[in-house]
């Protein structure tokens, strides 16, 4: 591993900070107590998933043409491999502004003729109060 | 062990390193596409951790163990795992002994550094202060 090439050390059996990765365990609340074996392998295996979810988004990406790596990439093996979903929500796809934009705008107008009467009496109603209050 | 939000990041060096490990030479990783990573690796681990932490509630243990995030690996399919981690944790469980046998007399000094380690890596884009944080691998490497 490329570890060798930094500094003295001949081979590392893990790169990840154990003491990170016990912070994040940890964090968890239902956890009360990890012993050094689990924890080691919990790093060892964040290791082996960081570099599986790399290369199986690359093999199933579209910038292998590109040679890169690409957040879309990556968003579309959270969608794709079943494996992979539990990801899905922190790599969601991106999709364009003017897009998100129309999807909203629909949205609106669909809840927006009944709304529109109940808001604006809201309003009233606070003027209403407010003004009292200060006269008062 | 104070908690803030950027705890529970891992180093951007290593990770970058670690992809870079995995895929051809020369590929190119967005900067998106590595941050993406990242928090996928922290994700993982939570996911793995709230699986572990199931079989042992099961077994009616309080204490996670390597046979809880072996299962844990198994149930959220990921078996490709298994086989390369049991094969580190017997390398890893020697270094430990060697370790533990040279260490005696150094055990305390080695307790005091290990506290400041988690303070010390909110940052790392430095490789070489990685390298610093276990200043005894390099001693015992080769036992």
């Amino acid at each position: 591993m490329a570890a060798a090439r930094l500094s003295g050390t001949e081979h590392r059996l893990v790169s990840l900070p154990l003491s990170r990765i016990r912070v994040i365990m940890k964090s968890s609340p239902e956890v009360s107590s990890i012993n050094q074996d689990a924890l080691f392998l919990t790093a060892k295996a964040t290791e082996l998933f960081v570099q599986y979810l790399a290369t199986y988004s690359y093999k199933h990406g579209r910038g292998k043409e590109k040679n890169a790596l690409t957040y879309t990439d990556l968003s579309h093996t959270a969608e794709e491999c079943e494996t992979f979903q539990f990801l899905a929500d922190i790599l969601p796809k991106k999709i364009l502004a003017s897009k998100y934009l129309k999807m909203l705008e629909k949205e609106k107008q669909d809840g927006e003729v009944r709304e529109d009467d109940d808001e604006a009496e809201e309003e009233e109603d606070e003027d209403e109060a407010v003004g009292d209050s200060v006269g008062s | 062990m104070a908690e803030r939000p950027e705890d529970l990041n891992l180093p951007n060096a290593v990770i970058t390193r670690i992809i870079k490990e995995a895929l051809p030479d020369g590929v190119n990783i967005s900067k998106e596409a590595r941050s993406a990573i990242s928090r996928a690796a922290s994700v993982f681990v939570l996911y793995a951790t709230s699986c572990a932490n199931n079989f042992a509630t099961k077994g009616k243990r309080k204490t996670l163990n390597a046979g809880d995030v072996l299962s844990a690996m198994e149930e959220m399919e990921f078996q490709r795992f298994v086989a390369p981690l049991k094969e580190s944790l017997e390398v890893y469980r020697r270094e430990q002994k060697g370790k533990k046998e040279a260490r005696k007399d150094k055990d305390k000094k080695a307790d005091s550094e290990e506290q400041d380690k988690s303070r010390e890596e909110d940052n790392d884009d430095d490789d070489e202060r990685m390298e610093e944080e276990e200043p005894n691998d390099e001693e015992e490497v080769d036992n």
